[in-house]
């Protein structure tokens, strides 16, 4: 199992699992989508806008989990300086921030027909707005230092901070906000959810999962190949894919 | 030759920052100068009505405490970077974390501090009460060491880097958040007779983490900067 470690052996395993894992993310996808457009029947507050929940509430979940496992590869990178680490930590860092983004995207879009504005001063809000901040700070980063490795260990660093700081900024947010308008954070507090609702929503939640894992492995497969360019495994994929 | 004992070296280190900044006193002027202008815009900005300045006082003052920090935190390490200082007290046999705990307490002194006497003198021009004026400069003076702090590990990600004066800002910005939360929020607070103890007690807290893991991280990021 460990031999999959190896940029070398990884770059062809990884090869194989991207179009099973793939396919299973557009059937999860399609299949919730279904549900939760189609099935699912209409909120009784909210008429037919809360389907963008389905889309919104996972990203949300993935936006948060994609910076923990960014935050975890980075300190396996540091503590056992593997390279697969590194590559991990840093494919993570643009799918994390598209997350944080769609979140955003979705949230303001839900919030104008409910709310009545495109944007609150909501607790949750402000803080996924900082963690998109974060997730900008990490890619800036990396690239801006030339070697790879020195960035990858450089934006690993970064990232073990960031995860420190989030429960503190989001308490923060929290804490701030309350003391402001007690009102609002009611607003997005979700009622107890029917069967029918929450299935499709936990589908999609795994489609997100599923997509981020292949989205994550394409990313690491070609950054192994500009990592290990100058090596003779490299020279023979490269040949071999002409 | 023995090595110098843990609380020389570090002393050391802290009065050499010391003497550097004071022999080109300039450095330790420009940041509190842009505080200075920069709270002043804002009543060119936001109109001279002095309910509404009373109000922004508290948020007006910190983020301008923010950004003055933040300007300054090239100076930490970079000049020591330059001329090979930094490797040589990566070198030394004392703990990294410690000499640059001691930097960090070098930098405050010469930026957190003049910021922290010079608030009174912008919190009457934005007519804020005298009851919020203690609360202001206790607030400071407990939140600029954090800042300092937490910007240390900023410069250091970001030693030699192009660019590297805005991207740390891009890094170190959004971890400041909290402290200018409480801060700001506890100088508001006290405006409607509230009590500030709550926000206090959360921003001596963060003094504390900041104080024990900052360094830690700051020396981690030295380390790969150095490499």
């Amino acid at each position: 199992m460990l031999s999959y470690a190896a940029p070398k052996n990884f770059y062809p395993f990884a090869g194989k699992l991207i179009p099973w894992i793939g396919f299973a993310a557009v059937v999860t996808l399609a299949f919730g989508l279904y549900l939760g457009l189609f099935v699912a029947p209409a909120d009784y507050q909210q008429g037919q806008s809360y389907r963008i929940m389905f889309i919104h509430v996972p990203s949300a979940w993935m936006s948060m989990f994609v910076y923990v496992v960014m935050a975890a590869a980075g300190a396996a990178s540091l503590v056992w300086k593997t390279k697969l680490a590194e590559v991990l930590a840093s494919a993570c860092a643009p799918i994390g921030a598209s997350f944080t983004l769609i979140t955003l995207v979705t949230g303001s879009l839900w919030g104008k027909p409910m709310w009545g504005t495109w944007w609150a001063w909501d607790a949750r809000l402000t803080s996924e707005l900082i963690l998109l901040f974060l997730y900008i700070g990490v890619m800036a980063l990396q690239a801006s230092i030339d070697d790879p490795r020195r960035a990858a260990r450089a934006a690993a660093v970064l990232a073990l901070v960031g995860v420190v700081n989030i429960p503190v900024i989001h308490f923060s947010v929290e804490w701030w906000n309350t003391l402001h308008q007690p009102a609002s954070v009611s607003k997005l507090g979700m009622p107890s959810i029917h069967p029918s609702m929450l299935a499709p929503l936990l589908l999609m939640a795994v489609g997100f999962k599923l997509y981020f894992v292949a989205m994550v492995l394409v990313r690491m497969r070609y950054q192994i190949l500009e990592r290990e360019r100058h090596t003779q495994w490299v020279a023979q994929v490269v040949e071999s894919e002409k | 030759m023995n090595p110098p004992s843990l609380f020389t070296a570090a002393r050391n280190v802290f009065m050499r920052d010391l003497t550097i900044a004071l022999r080109r006193s300039t450095d330790v002027l420009t940041p509190l100068m842009f505080f200075l202008i920069v709270v002043t815009l804002f009543p060119l900005g936001v109109g001279p009505e002095a309910n509404l300045l009373r109000t922004m006082a508290p948020g007006v003052i910190w983020v301008a405490a923010l950004l003055a920090t933040m300007l300054s935190l090239g100076r930490l390490f970079s000049n020591d970077y330059a001329d090979g200082t930094l490797e040589q007290l990566a070198l030394a046999p004392h703990p990294l974390p410690l000499l640059v705990l001691a930097k960090v307490c070098a930098h405050w002194v010469l930026t957190g501090l003049p910021l922290v006497a010079m608030s009174p003198l912008l919190a009457l021009q934005l007519n804020l009460e005298p009851r919020q004026m203690a609360t202001l400069v206790t607030t400071l003076l407990l939140g600029t060491p954090v800042l300092s702090l937490l910007g240390s590990i900023g410069a250091a990600l970001t030693l030699g880097l192009r660019g590297g004066g805005v991207l740390v800002s891009l890094l170190v910005l959004p971890l400041y958040t909290p402290i200018l939360i409480f801060g700001a929020g506890a100088v508001s607070a006290r405006a409607f007779g509230l009590d500030a103890e709550a926000h206090l007690s959360l921003l001596a807290a963060f003094l504390i983490l900041g104080a024990v893991f900052a360094p830690w991280a700051a020396a981690a990021a030295l380390r790969i900067s150095l490499d």
